[in-house]
């Protein structure tokens, strides 16, 4: 096997582990102070598997991503991912809303924050730029952050989430505030690495469509507990405004707004 | 080419109509000395040596005072702003503090120190340490908690943060208080020199005014400007390569 320096992917299989981690809740509760968001969540993601979780704001979906993350702590019941259960695991990457880059490192510096401290500069770099060719900015290594566009934000952020070839990507609505076109191609970005990597995905939307376009499952998140569980049998790459793609997000909708 | 000559033209023209004044005897020699005059009383000083001498060492001062009050007000601020422990011991005594004018002091640290180089030293160091340690203190405060927070979700240590995240997110912030406390420093400095000095600029001055000497009291007032613009623009400078990545301090 020839091992690509510039295909991360296959040097994380030339140490022999399986790319995509499995996670598993069993009886997840969690409350800040009086309120419980969290009402007893049951759920095993298999490896590789794309879940979107949808539901109204307020009904805990952010919280359920940020628990799988290991940036909170479950009040009672366990969160494992890759069979660990004790907390952050440095397979996990996530992304968030905003890009949250750091204004004062350029764009390679950024990327490179998703690597382990460990590893030299020159090396980091190389592993910057190879991510950033991998989400379409080859080129802009050395821009400050301040020039780029919302949707080029986004793209050094998922870069900089793919650096280290995490076996879980965990986005908290990573494309809500991006317009209707640049999501569109985010989408379609996100679709093509996740196939390419195998990792894990777990994707936190308040837009159906957007879970239906994605996703081989969605859960529906009602009052702190899963209200539906729809697998996604649709071949890909999806199109937009296919029939059977609008009858799943109908049928999503009905539950949501209680029709 | 008109936007670089135009702004020394008002200048220009003051300088002229002083001048003017002076040399057909509108203004008194005693009240104002030409600028001619107070030239060659530079010229003067300069040739003699008195002049470096006596810039040296109120450089010195406010170098000393500046690093040993900034240094701690940088120290305190950055502490205050990361340990709610040490900000609820410390900080509503330090504020109580601040509103006591360090100027208004200077009796007391004449009793103290006498008129030495401890006592100018002291006055900068606290008329510097506040206005760095509210900035230092405030920058870190204000550094965005979603910066944090990707920090710690991607494994940083508490070190790497500080060194990635806190510290420039906090800085300019901390250049604002760090030029503000460069004027501050030369106000203090020239306050203590001179109401208590045996040397410095202005010690020249008081000096110079005890001999009648206008054109070298105005030398010295024209000195401490031209350090403190020197200051400011160091400051401005080192603002501009720090912060290069921040749309509002890059060069147009």
């Amino acid at each position: 096997m020839t091992i690509d320096v510039l295909s991360p992917l296959a040097v994380e299989h030339s140490h022999g582990s399986s790319v995509g981690a499995p996670v598993l809740l069993r009886g997840v509760r969690k409350s800040f102070g009086d309120h419980q968001v969290l009402r007893g969540v049951d759920l095993a993601i298999d490896p590789g598997q794309f879940v979107a979780i949808v539901g109204r704001s307020g009904c805990g979906k952010s919280t359920l991503l940020r628990l799988i993350a290991g940036l909170d702590a479950p009040s009672e019941g366990r969160v494992a991912v890759d069979g660990r259960a004790d907390g952050w695991h440095d397979a996990v990457r996530l992304m968030f809303q905003e890009a949250r880059l750091l204004p004062w490192q350029r764009v390679a510096r950024n990327v490179g924050i998703g690597l382990a401290h460990a590893r030299g500069r020159g090396d980091r770099h190389r592993h910057a730029v190879a991510a950033l060719r991998q989400v379409g900015l080859a080129g802009r290594e050395n821009a400050w952050p301040s020039v780029l566009s919302g949707g080029q934000k986004q793209r050094v952020a998922l870069a900089r989430a793919l650096v280290s070839h995490p076996r879980l990507l965990a986005l908290d609505e990573p494309l809500g505030a991006l317009d209707a076109l640049t999501r569109i191609e985010m989408q379609d970005l996100i679709e093509a690495v996740w196939q390419e990597k195998g990792f894990t995905a777990i994707v936190v939307t308040h837009d159906v469509s957007e879970a239906v376009a994605l996703a081989d499952r969605i859960l529906l998140l009602d009052e702190g507990r899963v209200a539906m569980d729809v697998a996604v049998d649709l071949p890909r790459p999806r199109r937009r405004g296919d029939p059977m793609a609008a009858a799943i997000e109908g049928r999503i909708l009905d539950r949501l707004l209680h029709r | 080419m008109s936007g670089r000559v135009l702004p020394w033209v008002v200048p220009a023209l003051i300088l002229l109509l002083w001048q003017a004044a002076a040399q057909f005897g509108l203004l008194s020699n005693q009240v104002m000395p030409a600028p001619s005059v107070v030239a060659e009383a530079a010229w003067r000083l300069l040739r003699s040596g008195k002049l470096l001498v006596n810039v040296e060492i109120s450089t010195w001062r406010a170098l000393a005072g500046f690093a040993i009050g900034g240094g701690i007000g940088f120290a305190l601020g950055m502490l205050n702003g990361l340990s709610s422990l040490s900000e609820t011991l410390t900080d509503s005594t330090l504020q109580m503090v601040r509103n006591v004018p360090h100027l208004a002091l200077i009796p007391l640290v004449i009793l103290w120190f006498g008129i030495d180089e401890e006592a100018k030293v002291f006055l900068v160091a606290l008329g510097v340490f506040f206005p760095i340690y509210v900035n230092t203190q405030h920058g870190v405060r204000s550094v965005d908690r979603q910066l944090l927070e990707m920090g710690r979700a991607y494994g940083m240590s508490e070190a790497a943060l500080f060194r990635y995240v806190v510290l420039p997110g906090a800085l300019p912030s901390i250049f604002v208080g760090l030029r503000y406390g460069l004027g501050i420093m030369w106000l203090t400095l020239i306050v203590a020199e001179t109401i208590s000095a045996s040397s410095g600029i202005g010690y020249m001055a008081m000096n110079a005014r005890e001999f009648m000497q206008v054109d070298v009291v105005v030398v010295s007032i024209l000195i401490y400007a031209a350090l403190g613009k020197l200051a400011d623009s160091l400051a401005r400078l080192l603002e501009r390569v720090c912060l290069a990545w921040n749309p509002v301090y890059a060069r147009a």
